[in-house]
């Protein structure tokens, strides 16, 4: 099967901190992928490198057959990459209908739609309906309507997530990266979250890069799991492969142990 | 949803200048004219406010429209009034296009400082150049209209007439160009660059053509206050000129093509009256009302209207 | 070689002068981010309050060597009956505002100013032409110079190495910098930033006072006197690096030998060049020539 995102060698150094080193990893199409390691083991660093605002210091990145590897984050979101963040990047001052609205603009304004001498109400590319439309149906399939008309700045944490993850789908993404999107909800909520998110992407049919601290988060929704160390992928393959590696097991889920802990400790309550 | 009412307001205030004017004295109609002159400049750094930026020298396109417009008189005789303001505003859209490739990548004070040396820079040049008159300018040839020289009497209102059309044309494109996605990117722009980026727009690109644009209307607004006064001089550079557009700016807010307009058109009665009353007190009268607005009306005087509107 | 020498003694002499004008900006600046329009308003209303009351004193029959000190007692005055007044009456109020919103409340502030000068001092011009005349003139290379001058390169010393010494080696310099550094944590360890806030703003703007104050004997003072000295001196910052002592004594020096050659060999650049090179300044290194790298906050 195709690759449809290639990442070959890729070194990334902040003076004495290594924070990627020789990181090869060939994504598949429609695949969805977890991404797992202690903080500072290089995935944050990972999705910074494809998404452009990173530039490895070496090795090269191809979508579609095509090198990435110098683009700036705009062009790399233009052409189907798209990424949430850890920290929601929302515009604060806006609600969630205007945020939605101003990233369904973009979309339309790099399609060369509804420009300076369009008439009428002119259908976002690739959704097929007005903006209006497609930021109410986008924030229904999130669950965000009844914080439609919310300043983005006073909404909850978790909702704060689905907005930032909801901005992405403005631009009918091909590859999703997904930075932590359960990190701040409750244990019980996060399968509420993902199996949400998963719903909405897997409608739209991307590919899922994604990264979580919660192992049984990644066994249930991952189809493939990247492990990371030290700047380095330690093992690759089936959630169940992986999970069940010794050296995974020694240097990224021994640091998650406390999390699955509290998790069982929940469920026996 | 509302349907959008500031095109047809804008028409019905050109038909009420057009048709008062003839009634109107002398004094108000130059008042009003210059009020629209500086509009335009304000309405150009509405767009950059909304991007959150804030000038301290487009008192240089300004300039440039006047100068434009007085030496195209000068030197080849030129006096068609609508040639000379949209020479102005070309020359000045020129320069800022080259200019914008590197203020463009500035943002907050350091927008404010750049912008501020490179209209002292003019400034500089201007004062020291004595076949432009030096410090004290000179005088634009009285300017026609299609070539037609009106009466005297008729003089200011034909001026008012085209500066009304004018400003109305202005105000509109404005408008429309606003709510486009590329307009409309500007709050976000103000309110968070990094989520703009990664909706795949280019910020930069966005401030550039929004800097051309606020020049442009900058150098139109000083064609017309070159034609309007007849006389040009290096203080239309100067970092007092710059402020007193922020000035406006700032007391109009950014919710309406139209507020510019009004807020010039206050600043100008302000300005007179205080003037008159006290020749001495007018400033504080300004620094109050400034203080007064950023403390009570961060949004500016429009908020006024909007929160009539809404109750 | 006699216009080189004159071109430097000029440069030096413009130089001291734009420093002490601009230090107090730079100084506000660092410990406060604010830009301070004010600063102008300051510098006016030092020269007005030296020269009305330098002025009434000689013609009370003071002896005319102590106006140098009554120069320094007017811009001492000036400082600390406006600068609180401003700090604590308005400013501590805007401190949550953005960078630009304060700027522009200084400049609301600074119209106001304009205006509270001309209802003291009314408009018309203050001459005192004694201090500058009394200390007779001095040679160098067959050109001769009021001793005067000499007096403002010792008040730029007095205050450049003054603050100098205040910032490096007192307690409550350090402390200081501690509130440069950050306010939130310095406030937390328990230190009256308030106090600074006033103490810094009233030290500044008592900078500008006798920038202006001893400016006042060499030209006649006017309304509007402030109003250059406030685009001068944000060059002067701005070449240095905004908050930076250094940078405003090497800003000053830049602008002033630059300034004084073009006034001898192409006086049609005279101001030209002192803006050419603050954009320049900002297009090269925007945060000045003595700035420090600012650390990333994403």
């Amino acid at each position: 099967m195709a690759a449809i995102l290639d990442a070959k060698g890729l070194n990334k150094s902040f003076g004495a901190v290594t924070a990627a080193s020789d990181i090869n990893a060939a994504i598949e199409q429609d695949s969805v992928v977890g991404l797992i390691g202690t903080n500072g083991a290089g995935k944050t660093t990972f999705i910074n490198m494809i998404t452009g605002y990173l530039k490895p210091d070496r090795g090269r990145i191809h979508y579609e057959g095509r090198d990435i590897t110098d683009l700036a984050p705009r062009d790399i979101t233009r052409i189907g990459i798209c990424r949430s963040f850890q920290i929601p990047q929302l515009y604060s001052s806006l609600t969630a209908y205007e945020n939605m609205l101003m990233g369904l603009g973009v979309v339309m304004r790099n399609a060369g739609v509804g420009g300076f001498f369009s008439r009428g109400r002119p259908n976002v590319p690739g959704h097929g309906r007005p903006a209006e439309e497609v930021a109410d149906a986008i924030l229904e399939r999130f669950g965000l309507v009844e914080y439609r008309d919310k300043n983005a700045q006073v909404l909850p944490g978790g909702v704060r997530k689905l907005l930032d993850i909801a901005l992405t789908m403005a631009a009918k993404p091909k590859i999703l990266l997904l930075d932590e999107p359960t990190s701040g909800v409750s244990a019980e909520e996060k399968f509420v979250i993902m199996e949400m998110i998963m719903k909405a992407v897997r409608a739209e049919g991307a590919t899922v890069l994604f990264v979580e601290h919660d192992m049984e988060v990644v066994s249930r929704f991952a189809q493939r799991v990247l492990a990371f160390y030290d700047g380095r992928i330690i093992a690759d393959g089936s959630p169940d492969t992986v999970l069940s590696d010794r050296e995974v097991k020694r240097f990224v889920v021994g640091g998650e142990l406390h999390r699955l802990d509290e998790k069982q400790g929940a469920a026996n309550a | 949803m509302t349907s959008d009412r500031t095109p047809r307001i804008l028409g019905a205030i050109l038909v009420v200048l057009l048709a008062a004017g003839p009634f109107v004295p002398q004094w108000a109609i130059f008042l009003i004219t210059i009020a629209l002159a500086k509009g335009l400049v304000v309405l150009g750094l509405l767009i950059l406010l909304r991007c959150g930026l804030v000038s301290f020298g487009q008192a240089l396109y300004y300039c440039i429209g006047a100068y434009t417009a007085g030496m195209l008189g000068r030197l080849f005789e030129v006096d068609g009034v609508l040639t000379l303001m949209l020479a102005g505003m070309v020359v000045a859209a020129v320069t800022a296009y080259v200019l914008g490739f590197l203020l463009a990548r500035y943002r907050g004070i350091f927008f404010g400082l750049l912008s501020l040396a490179v209209s002292m820079i003019l400034y500089g040049l201007l004062v020291k150049s004595e076949t432009l008159g030096s410090s004290d300018g000179f005088n634009v040839l009285p300017s026609t209209l299609f070539g037609i020289r009106p009466a005297d009497e008729w003089v200011r209102y034909a001026v008012l007439v085209v500066a009304s059309v004018v400003a109305f044309v202005a105000a509109l494109l404005v408008h429309r160009y606003l709510k486009t996605p590329l307009g409309s990117l500007a709050p976000a722009i103000k309110d968070n660059e990094i989520r703009v980026e990664y909706m795949g727009a280019s910020a930069r690109y966005a401030i550039h053509v929004n800097y051309v644009i606020a020049a442009a209307l900058a150098g139109l607004g000083g064609g017309l206050a070159a034609t309007t006064v007849g006389h040009i001089d290096p203080e239309m550079a100067y970092w007092t000129t710059s402020g007193e557009f922020i000035f406006i700016t700032i007391l109009a807010g950014t919710g309406s093509v139209i507020a510019p307009f009004l807020g010039a058109l206050i600043f100008g009665i302000i300005q007179t009256v205080a003037f008159d009353i006290s020749p001495n007190t007018w400033q504080m009268v300004l620094g109050g009302a400034l203080l007064a607005v950023i403390v009570f009306l961060p949004t500016g005087l429009w908020s006024l209207f909007r929160r009539r509107r809404a109750t | 070689m006699q216009e080189l020498v004159a071109v430097v003694i000029d440069g030096i002499i413009y130089s001291a002068w734009l420093f002490i004008a601009a230090v107090g900006l730079t100084l506000i600046y660092g410990v406060m981010k604010i830009i301070n329009v004010t600063h102008g308003s300051f510098y006016a209303l030092g020269a007005y309050a030296a020269a009305s009351i330098t002025g009434a004193l000689l013609a009370h029959g003071m002896p005319p060597m102590l106006s140098y000190a009554v120069l320094l007692g007017s811009a001492l005055l000036v400082a600390i009956v406006v600068g609180p007044l401003i700090e604590r009456g308005i400013l501590r109020f805007m401190y949550v505002k953005d960078e630009v919103v304060i700027l522009l409340i200084t400049y609301a502030l600074f119209l106001i100013l304009e205006d509270v000068i001309k209802l003291i001092w009314g408009v018309d011009p203050y001459y005192i032409s004694e201090p500058y005349g009394l200390l007779g003139s001095f040679d160098v290379a067959d050109l001769t110079y009021p001793t005067y001058n000499l007096i403002l390169v010792g008040v730029a010393i007095v205050c450049g190495a003054g603050l100098a010494w205040t910032l490096t080696k007192t307690r409550t310099g350090k402390l200081l910098v501690a509130v440069i550094h950050d306010t939130e944590v310095s406030r937390a360890m328990g230190i009256n930033v308030d106090r600074f806030y006033v103490v810094t703003f009233t030290f500044g703007s008592l900078l500008a006072a006798i920038g202006g104050a001893f400016t006042a004997p060499t030209v006649s003072v006017v309304p509007g006197l402030g109003v250059e000295v406030i685009v001068l001196s944000f060059a002067v910052v701005v070449i240095g690096g905004l908050g930076s002592l250094p940078g405003a004594a090497l800003g000053a020096v830049i602008v002033g030998l630059v300034r004084s050659a073009t006034i001898h060999y192409l006086p049609q650049a005279e101001l030209f060049v002192i803006y050419f090179v603050m954009a320049m300044v900002l297009a090269f290194r925007p945060r000045g020539l003595f700035s420090i790298a600012e650390a990333r906050k994403i």
